[in-house]
């Protein structure tokens, strides 16, 4: 299995379907050639090249959901796979190949859960009847596209074993496309890196991870996060080129610290250096000398105040009829960073929300202070509401874009009477803008022509132009790729020692809170699990789920043998 | 089964329909000055004036000349006319068959027509052929229906041709179906009005659909291409074109005003016109409360088939 | 078992961004949204075209009184009589010019039209975003009377009044603009319900935001496209309506010039003297098609705008 990783913009998934002779709309396979089996992929005709997908390679999408018609039963999506391909069968033979496949995914195989149709299956279901699909027709190759996004931990970890065990047991070859460096690492055999459109580093999975060789890959791996091993991130400065703005060159060079002038004339050609690793690079040598860069100290001991910021108690939160929280204590102390962690429906956007005046449905206290505060954010004190702000998951949609960088900051110093006459105001702008480490030209950018990093940036100035006590982060890396998510945790540690801040840290990623969480709270079901400080959660959990949760977490360290998984 | 939700659009409707009749009959108390007068005219003499208030109960309470009114609509008592003092009910009957009929020849023309050009275009997407259609239908569906009625007579019955009639004479008691040469031209307006929205949202959800990541799949899977689109594509493609039809055929119920008024097609879009002008309100209300009715009705019907057609509602709660 | 890959940097990504849709370029305009809608959309040939055609059309109607060779009642050939030196288009059924009635004529159309679609617009826009935001017992009351006026086709709506209370002008204008109100509503409050999933207006709330501030400021400048060519529809519906209502004689009445109603007054005798309605025909015809061209290509324009712009 070859495992393909890249962020965002890096071509991967255009490579991946690429090797099913398939392009998107508006592209074009402009050069360069793919071999299946020896064939050549665009000497074939429309015909063969239908023949080959689902039968000699397939395809595990990235969303089950929306790949599977709504409007088809399962049974018939699945039958009409081995239709196109098996044609020497019968139609009895097509049947048991058709519930053997099921059994071998773990799913029923009988009339009425065939009947089914997709909505009515879970998120795991449909990612199985995916791979169900791919391996009908004993495949030789299969694309996989980070199947497992969206999936909850536990329910990944299964789905990925299924994979794997069944390309060892057809002997299927498997390019495993994927943004998380976690799950290649306990996946795959060999491992190539992509930036901007090109492979920059490819190789055996050991060496690509204990010893690469490329400043890219390297810088990569300091930014991710683990369970197991490390417990600081290093971001890399910039962003991604886009297709079309991309430099001369190494596409790399404006981003790299061994950048010279040579790098920036021509893109560097392959070496070989021996075991199938091959790298595209300069200055291998100068990279294998120096140590890869170290992180400040984010989760290194710092004073926690002793007073309590924010305390929540006996709350039981409702959506309507339902009862989403069950009776809640917690208490964030000050310049502490407290981390809620837990998979999707467990309650911890609803308790930030709570927390926030988002949501106003629920029985119990939430104190601030000595106050006790009103449920909506409405009924708060304008002191109340400055002293607790809130930094939105999504980059893309929590700033207006029809305003300006700018004018959302003007606007909040304004609320909050932060900043005097026009003067001080565009003044205070450029502050919050440079505490973020953004220039202060971006004032007069919309939202739009930033990057998702730069977004976030903003949305964080945001928050803090009101100089709030407590910052809520509601999963405020999980749109981002990893080096950019490292960038913004290493701003967030660098802040809170600036500012004081306490944090209340949402986020379903286990490996991350190692870097910045100073006491943890694990929730599932809109219950409390288990509290802790970092350090006991992750050596010496009490709580079953929480030892689950860490068991199915996808960790380098792990993966290579270096360290024993924790709490096992 | 979706009975629940099933239940609950009728019961909508229903409430609808409610509303709608304290607007209509709100439209009576509107009249300026008495009614009976009003309706009278010169024939009013103060016995008449008398004997009219008595039928229209309009001594009573205002809330019992409604529920009157009401019960009536309900049990088609409508009253009579108050320009013939003839029985509603019989001055509409034969309207209401000549109208259905008008609507019934549009529809079973225009409907496959438009999903057919909808799917043809949304395939020949970019290509001449589509930029052709796009241009001719945005300038049909821009053109009010008498504009198009009229630009047909000049062009059919009158200028260029004589092929057509240009009014929609028939012989007293008989129906239309007996002359169809009487109703080409004004299921020619109707359907030339009607086509270009279903095509266009045709067209436009089948594109959408063809983009879609299961389609993608499909062709993934190997799948021939016409399986692709006829098992994958369409099924999916054809419920905002059904909900578009249904509403196309609601505003026909308004449409028929018009187009009936332009060839003087004996239907009830007609006799509203005549009793608009004569303020005849017993057949402006009873008109207007079978256009809603029928507005209602095919809304519900819409939502319903939509449901039927999409196994994510059909299934809900399962 | 190996498969052997060799794949370069093959795929030309660069044309996929393009399809996506781009972000405003001409920086200058980056504030004003509208304009750079109106800009962008007169790139396509057919919307050109569509513009050209209002504005000879509006030119016509408000202007053409000044060049009519002779006024609107004078009697100048024989009743149906056909065009001559004196009377460029014939006479209509009264003798009257036809081409100087013609000239006349389009100003009632298009005003009436004009305050229609404004009062369509604002009430509909007002209800639609304040459902939008509601999203509680207020959006139910009020889309529930929306649905009351809906299931009323216009013009039987229009007729109701009218039989009721007599054809007068403010009349038509508030008829015409409550069939809008409701379409317009819908069309908004959908618009509005995908904008208030956005974080950015639950960031509004968490630092306490007045609830008519968050409509007006934060929603609102998020919906312009739909409300853009929700303008341009409602538009062109407003002539068609308006047109056929004089059509129908319950609109402006004898002996004023009115396109509408010369079309009724002369349909007798089309036979004999066509250019008596073709005239006004054509002229709401143009009218009509013209503004759909514009709406067309200003909704085209705005496609994508709104996403986001992710990168």
């Amino acid at each position: 299995m070859l495992g393909l990783v890249g962020e965002s913009g890096s071509g991967k998934t255009t490579v991946g379907m690429a090797l099913l002779g398939h392009v998107r709309r508006g592209g074009a396979v402009g050069g360069g050639s793919i071999r299946i089996d020896g064939r050549d992929l665009s000497a074939l005709s429309q015909g063969d090249l239908r023949k080959l997908r689902g039968g000699t390679v397939s395809y595990i999408p990235q969303d089950p959901g929306t790949s599977l018609n709504p409007a088809l039963r399962i049974g018939t999506q699945l039958t009409e796979i081995l239709e196109a391909h098996a044609t020497s069968m019968t139609a009895e033979q097509r049947t048991a190949r058709l519930r053997e496949a099921l059994e071998e995914v773990a799913l029923p195989s009988d009339d009425t859960f065939l009947k089914r149709y997709p909505h009515q299956l879970s998120g795991g279901q449909q990612q199985r009847v995916a791979i169900a699909m791919a391996f009908a027709n004993r495949p030789r190759v299969i694309v996989c596209d980070e199947p497992t996004t969206g999936l909850d931990v536990t329910t990944q970890a299964r789905v990925l074993e299924t994979v794997r065990d069944l390309c060892r047991s057809h002997q299927v070859a498997a390019l495993y496309v994927s943004h998380d460096l976690a799950v290649v690492a306990e996946l795959a055999d060999r491992v190539a890196v992509m930036y901007a459109g090109r492979i920059v580093e490819s190789g055996p999975r050991e060496r690509m991870f204990s010893a690469p060789r490329h400043p890219y890959t390297r810088r990569l791996l300091r930014a991710v996060p683990d369970i197991a091993g490390k417990r600081t991130v290093v971001g890399i400065p910039g962003h991604a080129a886009l297709p079309g703005s991309r430099p001369e060159g190494c596409f790399f060079h404006p981003r790299c610290e061994f950048a010279q002038d040579d790098c920036r004339k021509a893109f560097p050609p392959v070496t070989d250096l021996g075991a199938a690793h091959q790298v595209r690079c300069y200055h291998i040598d100068q990279v294998a000398r120096e140590a890869p860069p170290e992180g400040a100290g984010q989760a290194d001991a710092h004073q926690i105040g002793a007073n309590v910021v924010l305390a929540v108690q006996s709350l039981d939160a409702h959506y309507g009829s339902r009862h989403t929280l069950f009776d809640i204590d917690l208490e964030v102390h000050h310049n502490e960073c407290l981390a809620l962690v837990g998979e999707s429906g467990s309650g911890k956007t609803t308790l930030a929300r709570c927390v926030a005046g988002l949501h106003k449905d629920y029985t119990g206290k939430v104190r601030l202070g000595d106050d006790v505060l009103p449920g909506a954010a409405r009924s708060r004190s304008n002191q109340a509401r400055r002293e607790i702000q809130y930094v939105f998951q999504n980059p893309y949609a929590s700033l207006n874009p029809r305003r300006t960088v700018g004018q959302a900051i003007a606007r909040q110093l304004t609320l909050f009477e932060a900043a005097g006459g026009r003067g001080e105001v565009g003044r205070k702008v450029s502050e919050c803008l440079e505490r973020v480490s953004l220039s202060s030209s971006a004032a007069n950018r919309f939202p739009d022509q930033l990057s998702g990093g730069e977004r976030q940036r903003v949305a964080i100035a945001r928050a803090l132009a009101a100089d709030p006590k407590l910052l809520v982060c509601d999963e405020v890396t999980s749109a981002l790729d990893v080096s950019v998510q490292a960038a913004i945790i290493e701003l967030l540690g660098k802040l809170r020692e600036q500012m004081g801040l306490s944090l209340l840290f949402i986020t379903h990623d286990l490996a991350l809170i190692r870097t910045i969480a100073d006491r943890v709270i694990v929730m599932t079901d809109g219950r409390i699990v288990e509290q802790g400080t970092t350090e006991h959660i992750f050596t010496a959990p009490s709580a079953e789920y929480t030892r689950k949760l860490l068991a199915n977490t996808p960790s380098i360290e792990v993966a290579l043998g270096n360290v024993t998984a924790p709490a096992s | 089964m979706s009975s629940k939700l099933i239940l609950r659009r009728i019961g909508l409707g229903i409430l609808t329909l409610w509303l709608v009749s304290l607007i209509v009959f709100a439209a009576v108390i509107a009249l300026p000055g008495d009614a009976a007068t009003a309706i009278l005219g010169k024939e009013a003499t103060p016995d008449r004036v008398a004997a009219l208030r008595d039928q229209l109960h309009l001594n009573e309470s205002v809330v019992t000349q409604y529920t009157e009114w009401l019960k009536g609509i309900l049990t088609f008592n409508l009253g009579d006319s108050a320009a013939t003092q003839q029985p509603v009910t019989q001055l509409l009957s034969d309207r209401v068959a000549n109208s259905a009929f008008l609507v019934f020849v549009a529809s079973i023309i225009a409907i496959p027509l438009s999903i057919g050009i909808g799917v043809w275009t949304a395939m020949k997407r970019d290509k001449p052929a589509d930029h052709v259609t796009s241009t001719v239908t945005l300038v049909l569906a821009a053109l009010p229906e008498f504009v198009i009625g009229m630009l047909l007579i000049l062009i059919f019955a009158t200028g260029l041709f004589h092929i057509f009639p240009a009014v929609s004479l028939l012989p007293p008691g008989e129906k239309a179906w007996q002359h169809p040469d009487v109703v080409v031209l004004p299921a020619a307006t109707l359907i030339i009005a009607v086509t270009p929205y279903i095509s266009r949202i045709m067209r436009g959800s089948m594109i959408e659909v063809l983009e879609s990541e299961y389609v993608t799949m499909a062709r993934l899977k190997g799948l021939p291409e016409r399986q692709v689109i006829w098992r994958h594509a369409v099924p999916n493609a054809i419920v905002p074109a059904i909900q578009v039809t249904a509403l196309q055929l609601a505003w026909m119920a308004g449409g028929i005003v018009l187009v009936e008024f332009v060839f003087q097609y004996p239907g009830i879009g007609a006799a509203l016109v005549d009793a608009v002008g004569n303020q005849d309100m017993p057949v402006v209300q009873s008109v207007t409360m079978l256009a809603a009715g029928i507005y209602v009705f095919l809304n519900l019907a819409a939502d319903l088939a939509t449901i039927m057609v999409t196994p994510r509602l059909r299934t809900a709660g399962r | 078992m190996s498969t052997d890959q060799t794949v370069d940097t093959a795929v030309d990504l660069g044309l996929e961004a393009a399809i996506e849709g781009s972000a405003p370029t001409h920086e200058e305009l980056r504030g004003h949204q509208w304009l750079w809608i109106m800009r962008r959309s007169l790139g396509l040939t057919r919307t050109r075209i569509g513009l050209g055609i209002v504005v000879l059309m509006v030119a016509i109607a408000l202007f053409g009184r000044f060049v009519a060779p002779h006024s609107p009642t004078e009697f100048v050939a024989a009743p149906n009589a056909g065009p001559s030196a004196n009377a460029l288009f014939g006479a209509d059924a009264l003798g009257r010019d036809v081409f100087s009635r013609w000239l006349y004529g389009g100003l009632t159309v298009l005003w009436l039209s004009t305050a229609a679609t404004i009062v369509g617009i604002v009430l509909g826009t007002a209800v639609g975003l304040v459902a939008a935001y509601s999203r509680n017992w207020l959006d139910d009351v009020l889309m529930r009377g929306n649905d009351v006026l809906l299931s009323f086709p216009a013009i039987i709506f229009i007729l109701l009044a009218v039989s009721a209370i007599g054809p007068k002008l403010w009349l038509l204008v508030i008829t015409v603009g409550l069939t809008h109100a409701p379409r317009v509503a819908r069309v908004m409050r959908g618009a509005g319900q995908e904008v208030v999933e956005r974080d950015f207006i639950k960031a509004a709330e968490v630092v306490g935001e007045k609830r008519w501030r968050i409509v007006a400021g934060e929603l609102l400048p998020n919906v312009t496209s739909p409300l853009l060519v929700e303008i341009g529809l409602r538009m062109t519906y407003s002539i068609g309506i308006v047109a056929a209502v004089s059509f129908l004689g319950f609109g402006l009445q004898p002996p004023t010039a009115d396109w509408g109603l010369m079309i009724n007054e002369n349909r007798l005798s089309i036979s004999i003297q066509p250019w008596a309605v073709f005239l006004p025909i054509l002229a709401i015809g143009l009218l009509t098609v013209g503004t759909n061209l514009v709406t067309d290509g200003v909704a085209r324009a705005a496609i994508g705008l709104d996403r986001g712009g992710k990168s």
